[in-house]
């Protein structure tokens, strides 16, 4: 009697592990078997891997579209198949695994769109490259999210930040004709947007998604105020910043694909691989990442520790706001002639995305960055050769997997537990 | 328990404890200069003062007598006080009362405010329900998209047309605020990201059905929808552009207050808002309300959608949202989450709105200036010992001064 109260009360708790994976894994296997597959075009699809001036020629890829997908299919379906049997035995799969799946569906989906598209063949190298440009603000703004959420502080004013770092960046590199005085003065103006958000979420215990909601808008106005009375007034002396040369390390930039990425970039792009790892190494590896950890965590325990829990957040915030002022000036000191309005576009709001996407971790914030850039990207260059899907479904794309990720479909992401939350010393 | 105060701090505004031989007429006195009503007002004016001055200070006048400032400095403070404050007389007359069109400007001001009102009804709802509903935007693009739809694409007969314009426009909106409660129930997503995210999908949702023949007017290569039938349309005032959107942003209001107040659902809504747990121990379903409660927002904000496409515009474009979402946000949280605060305070931002317009036009000031006075109010509203400390109305330093004075004596 009282073992089927409890099944009744209780039918949906089982020992197996979650279903999601095998669900999502059949579901893109099918997708490439038959909409790639069986569905897609049967010319090939060529990638291109080398430009004119690498040191050494790599011969291009070329993937006949509808039997690399048909391979492809076969080999997810069979992914999926081992999954759920693992499920059956109350194992999951590892995710090294996923990850691979996750990869040969990217690459299924760009050999079906490059092979049904009207010129068949794109530059893998150009299209990594470009990706890797478009992804240097979200990085930026990305770390600003890790380092304020890990200290317990929610930010939604990245947007903000880098949009005030832009302006500052341009008028700062414009009167001073000077790109690195721009640069310095885009982390002081993000700082300062970090500070209004420290004060009031810190001092006046004012929600943060409000606080930062309303700075985005004050962020906003402001700076489309001063374009318009300041910056159009004299475009010559307040709009025409001095730009930050691109340099390229000679003979390690010409190695094919890598080169560019890696050697052949701004000041800021170079920046962003180290603050990368900075950020990374602070966090995990010292002391004060460990503290700022526990603060972010829980704070009552840091503070019993003797940890000073609202100054480690208040100089959390501020830092996280000079990087992403920093990341805002890659928009008018790299990659744009001059400040208009709005230039950051909804960045940060993508920027958010790549933090829980990333799960609160620098590298891993960073590697979804990287993944929204080259979303963004190919469309740009989809638009280009002529594709059947339309550009606005590529760009929904990095909301959409963010809606995904956080709805733990894609595995389950947790933030640090405190955030949000102010803390007050009983 | 039913003013629920987001924004405020929870512990921060802690009422001090009187100093020692304070009477109670003392008590009242205090009540009635540091309550929320005097500091919101308060909060106003520093933003209003704020914007005055970031208009005066990049004003050319005022930079040229700067120059002289010490040789003639009248001159300077005459320029300083005409550019601070002629932008907002500009802001008056277009959206209250000017001599030349008498109160007619003020019918902008309420066909401006109509979809504010509706949306920020929508995010005050969510928030009463524990949830922030940055997805304004998102669910009025989508409200307003199949309400467009059904205005132009259907031909139906009068009053049903309409009819069924509204219904669709609601229902557009549940589904999108509907879908994220249902996500966030079902996972433990969070909202805020959510909507952010649905925002995006919703516009190049849009983006791409202004594409299609379906939703492109024949002829067209930019992307804008035929015009509404008439039959689909809210009848207008005549000699303005107020329609009768505005009435139902009233019913709306009314709707909202009797739920939240007098309704089961509305009162689970609040609960859940409060305590989750204890609503859950109580017996609520949270999963179910917390569905409802977005769904219901959703709809407000669907609203806001159709009387932008069936009153004020009239057809669909991509930009059919603007940035009503992100200021029904500010509506929200001006009106502290109670549906008459949030009426009036739309008022408010639709008058900044609407005057916002002739002040361009008249002054030269860009409408920027707007968003910054809406956001500064915000903020000063939200946090109102930053005001009560601007005004030195702070009652724990009046204590310390106090005693510093008593110290003195002996």
């Amino acid at each position: 009697m009282t073992t089927t109260t409890s099944a009744a009360l209780q039918p949906s708790i089982s020992l197996l592990p979650s279903k999601k994976t095998p669900i999502v894994l059949s579901v893109i296997a099918l997708i490439t078997l038959i909409s790639f597959g069986f569905l897609g075009s049967s010319q090939a699809a060529n990638f291109s891997l080398s430009t004119n001036t690498d040191a050494f020629k790599i011969p291009d890829l070329v993937f006949p579209g509808m039997a690399t997908n048909i391979v492809f299919g076969v080999l997810l379906l069979a992914v999926a198949g081992y999954s759920w049997w693992l499920r059956s035995k109350g194992r999951t799969l590892p995710t090294y695994a996923v990850v691979l799946c996750a990869v040969l569906f990217v690459l299924g989906f760009l050999i079906w769109v490059v092979s049904g598209a009207n010129i068949n063949s794109i530059s893998l190298a150009s299209l990594l490259a470009g990706a890797v440009v478009l992804a240097v603000p979200l990085v930026f703004g990305s770390l600003s999210g890790v380092l304020c959420e890990r200290a317990g502080v929610v930010n939604i004013a990245i947007e903000g930040q880098l949009l005030g770092g832009a302006f500052t960046a341009a008028i700062v590199a414009s009167i001073t004709k000077n790109a690195f005085a721009g640069l310095i003065a885009a982390g002081i103006a993000g700082a300062l947007v970090s500070l209004v958000l420290a004060l009031f979420a810190i001092k006046y215990l004012v929600n943060q998604i409000i606080v930062g909601v309303v700075l985005n808008v004050l962020v906003s106005g402001i700076t489309g105020f001063l374009f318009t009375t300041v910056m159009q007034e004299d475009p010559e002396l307040f709009n025409s910043p001095a730009h930050l040369p691109v340099i390229a390390i000679p003979g390690l930039s010409a190695i094919p694909v890598l080169g560019p990425i890696l050697f052949k970039q701004s000041v800021i792009g170079y920046l962003m691989y180290l603050a990368v790892f900075l950020v990374w190494f602070g966090l995990f590896k010292t002391r004060w990442g460990l503290r700022v950890r526990a603060v972010g965590e829980h704070p009552k325990a840091a503070d019993t520790l003797g940890i000073k829990v609202n100054a480690t957040r208040f100089w959390n915030v501020t830092l996280g706001g000079i990087i992403a002022g920093i990341g805002g000036s890659f928009f008018t000191l790299v990659a744009i002639d001059s400040f208009t309005k709005e230039i950051s576009g909804g960045r940060g709001f993508i920027a958010l995305a790549a933090v829980i996407f990333g799960r609160w971790n620098p590298i891993g914030a960073f590697a979804a960055a990287l993944l929204f850039g080259f979303a963004d990207n190919l469309q740009v260059i989809l638009t280009i050769i002529g594709t059947p899907v339309p550009s606005q479904f590529m760009a929904m794309m990095p909301y959409l997997v963010t809606i995904f990720a956080v709805a733990g479909l894609v595995g389950r992401s947790r933030g640090p537990a405190a955030a949000g939350e102010p803390y007050v010393k009983e | 328990m039913s003013e629920q105060t987001i924004g405020q701090p929870p512990a921060g505004d802690k009422p001090v404890a009187p100093p020692e031989g304070k009477n109670s007429n003392n008590e009242l006195f205090r009540k009635i200069t540091q309550g929320p009503g005097l500091v919101s007002v308060l909060g106003v004016f520093v933003a209003l003062v704020i914007g005055g001055l970031l208009v005066a200070v990049t004003d050319k006048k005022v930079i040229e007598t700067a120059g002289y400032v010490f040789a003639r400095p009248s001159d300077f403070f005459t320029q300083l006080w005409r550019a601070g404050t002629e932008s907002y007389v500009a802001l008056f007359n277009g959206s209250i009362y000017n001599s030349a069109q008498g109160f007619s400007p003020f019918l902008e001001t309420l066909t401006v405010s109509t979809p504010l009102i509706c949306a920020g009804l929508g995010v005050a709802l969510a928030f009463r329900a524990g949830m922030f509903n940055i997805g304004a935007q998102g669910q009025i693009i989508i409200g307003a998209t199949m309400a467009g739809y059904v205005g132009f694409a259907w031909h139906l007969p009068l009053v049903l047309h309409l009819l069924l314009v509204v219904l669709f426009g609601l229902l557009g909106g549940a589904l999108w605020g509907g879908l994220v409660g249902l996500l966030k129930a079902r996972t433990g997503a969070h909202e805020v990201i959510l909507t952010i995210m649905f925002n995006y999908v919703a516009l190049y949702l849009l983006d791409f059905l202004m594409n299609t023949t379906a939703f492109r007017r024949p002829g067209e290569t930019n992307p804008i929808s035929p015009i509404l039938d008439a039959n689909a349309t809210f009848p207008v005032l005549t000699g303005s552009r107020l329609h009768l959107g505005f009435v139902m942003a009233i019913l709306l209001t009314v709707l909202v207050a009797w739920m939240l107040k007098r309704s089961t659902l509305g009162f689970e809504f609040r609960a859940v808002g409060h305590n989750p747990e204890a609503a859950r121990t109580a017996g609520v379903n949270v999963a179910r309300t917390t569905i409802l409660a977005m769904a219901f927002a959703g709809a407000l904000a669907g609203a806001a959608g159709v009387a932008q496409v069936a009153g004020t515009e009239k057809v669909l474009t991509v930009g059919v949202a603007g940035s009503l979402g992100f200021d029904a946000i500010t509506v929200a949280l001006l009106g502290r989450s109670t549906p008459w605060g949030t009426f009036f305070a739309g008022l408010l931002f639709g008058a900044f709105r609407a005057g916002a317009v002739n002040m361009q036009i008249s002054t030269g000031t860009p409408i920027d200036i707007v968003l910054v006075v809406q956001s500064l109010i915000v903020l000063f509203i939200a946090a109102p010992p930053l005001v009560k400390s601007i005004f030195g109305m702070n009652p724990k330093k009046r204590v310390r001064k106090t005693e510093t004075i008593k110290a003195g004596a002996k």
